[in-house]
């Protein structure tokens, strides 16, 4: 789609200022039933769009990027603009810099219509977590879009942007893009930086992005991919353009599946997963049935370091350096039979009580116990220790086939309250994204149909996990896929 | 089983303001969800190092030089309570 738009505008055929008017007029027209966007940033999108209209006007070149209007997960920072994260915590906060997604986006010539809504920190699978209300499904309303990267998925889906930039610490980018039926990216952990991304759980999260097409996916990637100075997690990059790659030619290439996640898997879904595998053979890739002994208690693991890492991370929200302080309120806002804090501590503990939300106290609370002194050992540092050998299930795994295929999510969307009641329901959610996020691995969430459930179409898809870096086979792969559906 | 004498020392260590409701509430989720972890004392870890970079980097160094940050006002204008450029906090004690 990117190309196509970027075909446009050179050929004239629409102004970059009109196309973001067009969408703008979109998210005019939907977002009010949508909720997906929670700040939008017309001024800047159009001053962008000049800049852009200018250099076609003169003749010069421009990139593929340059002129079309995408939105930013509200976990990210663009400077002098607001970002909450979806938390209360954060409703008065004003980036004072650019993320380094941001500003290689900038650099490319993207044109930021706002900022997407979210489960606050990073944390829910529904969209049902920002303090914000929950963003809905485009296709059903009355179901959820999914989340951490609710407002993005749904930002795409209806139209209200051509891409968006999620993040994705157990499934955030991928799942929302199968609920709402885009395509979603996490790459290898340490392919882009993390530099002005609100953290969550660091050791695995990366910035995802979700587009309506594989080849987006690719062309976003080639933008913000890169080793970066202020996150010394990043990887070397070698300039790579991953949408060189999409050469729709997949013959010999292999492809795991595992055989156990089919069997738990519901009719309908089963057969969306064998009808995707057939179209593969189809393509000429070899179906390898593959193990990962210690795949299924990825899960566990995940919710051992993902608090363990958000209790750390999330302490630096406390009301003293920015942010909101429980005395910014008056006197009779606060419930608080003590009153106002009058002391340090009591600005912390008050701060916390009012603007964190449930699902991130929860959080705090299960990881700074996992932490606390006599329960490291058993819970972090085995969880890291059972890490280890599921990257070696993952290694096993690799010298036999290049990529592994696999559902995204148990079911499509679910209804809105499903499972707000016990965390542990909302939690299983996450079982078929969180292996990549644990491995590292790069994984990408692809459209795989429709199947009617209560009388509506409702998207689902599927998962490719690659090897570590190797994006380029990953996207190869599901571009393949999506030209081989077009093509029937 | 979690307590809620222990809920209560948890939130203290993490510096988090709890509601009698919330107290109760999180005995039970904690317990629920540290018996969904349980699973993980059945695998053998023996002699298994602990990950501590999924991809294997290692000790990233750069040279320690200060660096500028353009915006600075941008930080002390979110400062909740400002002085002379200062952050303003309530007393330690």
């Amino acid at each position: 789609m990117i190309r196509e738009l970027h075909e446009k505008l050179l050929a004239r055929k629409i102004t970059a200022v009109e196309l973001t008017e067009q969408y703008f007029a979109v998210i005019e027209k939907k977002d009010k039933g949508l909720n997906a966007y929670l700040t939008l940033t017309k001024e800047l999108a159009l001053e962008q769009a000049e800049k852009v209209d200018e250099k076609i006007a003169k003749g010069e070149e421009i990139g593929l990027l340059e002129g079309i209007p995408g939105g930013i997960k509200d976990l990210i920072l663009l400077e002098g603009v607001r970002a909450t994260g979806g938390s209360k915590i954060l409703d008065n906060y004003i980036a004072p810099n650019d993320a380094t997604v941001v500003k290689n986006l900038k650099q490319a010539g993207a044109i930021f219509l706002g900022k997407t809504n979210c489960d606050e920190f990073a944390m829910g699978s529904s969209g049902e977590k920002s303090a914000y209300g929950p963003t809905k499904n485009p296709h059903d309303t009355a179901r959820v879009p999914g989340g951490t990267s609710s407002g993005s998925a749904a930002a795409v889906a209806a139209d209200m942007a051509v891409w968006a930039l999620g993040t994705d610490t157990g499934g955030s980018t991928r799942q929302p893009a199968a609920f709402c039926g885009t395509v979603g990216l996490k790459p290898t952990y340490g392919r882009v930086s993390r530099y002005g991304v609100m953290a969550a759980a660091s050791s695995l999260e990366q910035v995802g992005v979700l587009s309506k097409t594989v080849e987006d996916a690719a062309i976003i990637l080639s933008e913000i991919s890169g080793q970066d100075r202020m996150d010394a997690t990043t990887a070397q990059s070698f300039g790579k353009r991953y949408e060189d790659y999409l050469t729709g030619e997949i013959k010999g290439m292999k492809i795991g599946i595992v055989k156990e996640y089919l069997d738990n898997l519901g009719d309908q879904m089963k057969k969306t997963i064998e009808d995707v595998i057939a179209k593969f053979k189809k393509l000429g890739a070899e179906i390898q049935e593959i193990e990962l002994p210690h795949a299924r208690y990825s899960l566990p693991v995940f919710y051992i370091i993902n608090p363990c890492e958000i209790s750390s991370n999330l302490a630096r929200y406390d009301g003293i350096k920015y942010g909101m302080r429980v005395d910014d309120k008056k006197e009779t806002d606060v419930t608080d039979p003590d009153g106002l804090p009058k002391t340090l501590l009591e600005t912390y503990l008050d701060t916390r009580k009012y603007e964190l939300g449930t699902e991130a106290k929860r959080r705090i609370m299960l990881g700074t116990y996992a932490l606390s002194s006599g329960y490291y050992e058993a819970y972090y540092l085995r969880a890291q220790k059972v890490r280890t050998l599921i990257k070696k299930d993952f290694e096993e795994a690799y010298k036999k086939v290049d990529l592994i295929l696999t559902p995204i999510t148990p079911t499509p969307a679910f209804k809105f309250g499903e499972k707000m009641n016990n965390p542990v329901d909302m939690y299983l959610e996450d079982i078929f994204t969180v292996t990549a996020n644990i491995a590292g691995v790069p994984a990408i969430s692809v459209p795989a149909g429709m199947i009617e459930v209560e009388g509506k179409q409702l998207p689902v898809g599927f998962q490719l996990m690659g090897e570590w870096f190797d994006e380029e086979n990953l996207l190869r792969a599901a571009d393949a896929y999506e030209k081989g559906k077009s093509n029937g | 089983m979690i307590s809620k004498d222990e809920v209560k020392h948890i939130a203290a260590l993490a510096r988090v303001g709890l509601n009698e409701e919330e107290i109760e509430k999180f005995s039970q989720d904690l317990s629920s969800i540290l018996d969904f972890v349980e699973q993980l004392k059945e695998v053998d870890v023996a002699g298994i190092e602990p990950t501590a970079h999924i991809t294997g980097l290692v000790n990233r160094t750069r040279d320690d030089v200060a660096r500028d940050f353009a915006n600075k006002d941008g930080i002390v204008e979110l400062f909740p309570e400002e002085k002379n450029r200062y952050d303003k906090v309530k007393s330690v004690l």
